[in-house]
């Protein structure tokens, strides 16, 4: 049985069906992305949640930790990617524990393409997997909707990464250094939030290396100058 | 397998497609906040209840129990909070029986989230998460849909926007238990008086390491006054024009009583 648009229990007041795919709810309208660099990976995003036109959360946290060194960017729906990443996380935990030893960023972006391609016709999930692994260094995967996965050197998704496909193309350096990394892709966070609607609020970043996870913070208070935490 | 009984659905689809119209839920419009603060943690919320225009109920309770130490504000249909908030809080009091452990905020909340997305969103909760466990004190949000936000601060409902204003301007990184509570109140003061799907009282529920304090009905800013002036007739304004009195012995003259005579089964019985 379909549900369909008609009768009056769907309405509730705050939600409009802006998008395309699915049901009016909880939608990040994003911007994101993942960059390999030297020493590792840095994951940015920006931190706006809507619903239909309102901010639900104006400081979310779209960069989730799945293991130790392993993180992801979400974008598209929030309850969709959170119960993704949720069952990621343990299957990455039950890998490190039956296993002995942590499992490498292609183990997980291969499970995140089993959930996402299994569920592909009920999720709207865009994610960029990132994470560094002894064997391989950083690295870098997108699973865009379909659930189809792709390495590559460096990754943007959401809305907002429409307007900086140029902006990347031109400015990303094979093998930079982690200050240079860090302010590519803070200088591109800040274009896609200047530029789209849907993205907004503070830039958020993970740097990932042999040393472990660093998080950054970068508010609009201080124009994305200083760096918080 | 706990869960809802969605058969009613079916038919309900089956009659709205030959023109019936769908069943109303009670209450979509609401006000609910939530506020942590140095020592613990607020909750406050409206009492109205709506079915469409209509103001079902002028005092409900949408502070709901989960555990001693975890309270639940709830948003959006009346009876998927109350069922699902009462569902985690008995599966939760068995997960702390088998552990032996108090129940933990987190916990509530991904049980929570967890039903609310298998359902994707038909089960029509919006729920404000808070309490204070062993790991400290948690302020969550869970959407219908079954995602999550944590927040310091947080609304839901319809009128969150008018509560979020109150937050955005008033709100600072230190409270004390009174100006969070001052300020819990505030906002859903602020859905009351601006949105028309919020009304009535305002409840609140403090949550600290040692004990919750529920405070039904904390302000009544919309007490039913004594009327100015009496709206009854005095005795003789309508004028008698005939006069008729017929008296209990002449009844019958008017209606006739017959007995009837019970076949078999309960005389209560109407049909067979």
């Amino acid at each position: 049985m379909e549900f369909g648009n008609s009768g009056s229990l769907r309405e509730d007041g705050i939600h409009l069906d802006m998008d395309r795919l699915k049901k009016g709810e909880v939608n990040l309208g994003t911007s994101i992305m993942a960059v390999t660099f030297k020493d590792g990976v840095i994951l940015g995003a920006d931190s706006r949640t809507t619903t239909g036109a309102y901010i639900a959360n104006r400081v979310t946290d779209k960069l989730t930790q799945v293991h130790d060194t392993i993180w992801c960017c979400r974008s598209g729906s929030a309850a969709d990617t959170q119960a993704v990443a949720d069952i990621v996380k343990y299957q990455l935990e039950l890998f490190a524990m039956t296993n002995r030893k942590a499992p490498t960023t292609q183990t997980a972006a291969a499970i995140f393409q089993e959930i996402t391609y299994s569920n592909k016709d009920r999720l709207s999930a865009g994610l960029i997997i990132a994470g560094w692994d002894e064997r391989h260094g950083g690295q870098v995967y997108s699973i865009p909707l379909g659930g189809s996965l792709h390495k590559q050197p460096y990754s943007i998704g959401g809305s907002g990464s429409t307007y900086i496909y140029g902006f990347c193309d031109a400015n990303w350096k094979e093998g930079m250094e982690e200050a240079a990394a860090v302010d590519f892709v803070k200088s591109a966070l800040r274009e896609a939030i200047k530029w789209d609607g849907s993205s907004g609020g503070v830039i958020r970043m993970v740097v990932l290396t042999a040393k472990g996870a660093d998080r950054h913070l970068y508010l609009p208070d201080t124009d994305y100058k200083v760096r918080h935490a | 397998m706990p869960g809802f009984d969605f058969s009613n659905y079916n038919r309900n689809a089956a009659l709205h497609a030959r023109g019936v119209p769908l069943p109303k839920a009670t209450s979509t419009g609401t006000t609910i906040v939530g506020c942590i603060y140095d020592g613990g943690v607020v909750i406050a919320a409206d009492t109205r209840a709506t079915s469409g225009p209509i103001v079902a109920d002028k005092n409900c309770e949408k502070l709901h129990y989960i555990a001693s130490n975890i309270w639940c504000a709830g948003a959006g249909t009346a009876a998927d909070t109350e069922f699902t908030t009462s569902l985690i809080s008995s599966q939760l009091e068995l997960h702390s029986l088998s552990t032996g452990r108090k129940p933990r905020v987190v916990t509530c909340m991904t049980m929570l989230k967890q039903h609310l997305f298998r359902y994707q969103g038909h089960i029509g909760a919006y729920l404000v998460v808070a309490g204070v466990d062993p790991t400290g004190t948690h302020l969550f949000t869970v959407h219908a849909h079954g995602s999550t936000d944590k927040l310091p601060y947080v609304t839901m409902g319809s009128g969150s926007l008018a509560a979020m204003s109150v937050f955005e301007t008033q709100w600072k990184p230190s409270l004390t238990q009174d100006e969070a509570v001052k300020l819990c109140a505030d906002a859903i003061e602020s859905g009351i008086w601006n949105d028309l799907g919020s009304g009535s009282n305002v409840d609140v529920a403090i949550i600290t390491p040692d004990k919750t304090t529920l405070k039904r009905n904390y302000i009544k800013p919309n007490e039913r006054s004594q009327k100015l002036r009496s709206y009854a007739f005095a005795k003789g304004s309508t004028a008698v024009l005939n006069e008729k009195i017929i008296r209990k012995e002449d009844i019958s003259d008017f209606v006739s009583v017959h007995e009837i005579a019970v076949e078999g089964g309960d005389s209560m019985e109407v049909d067979t």
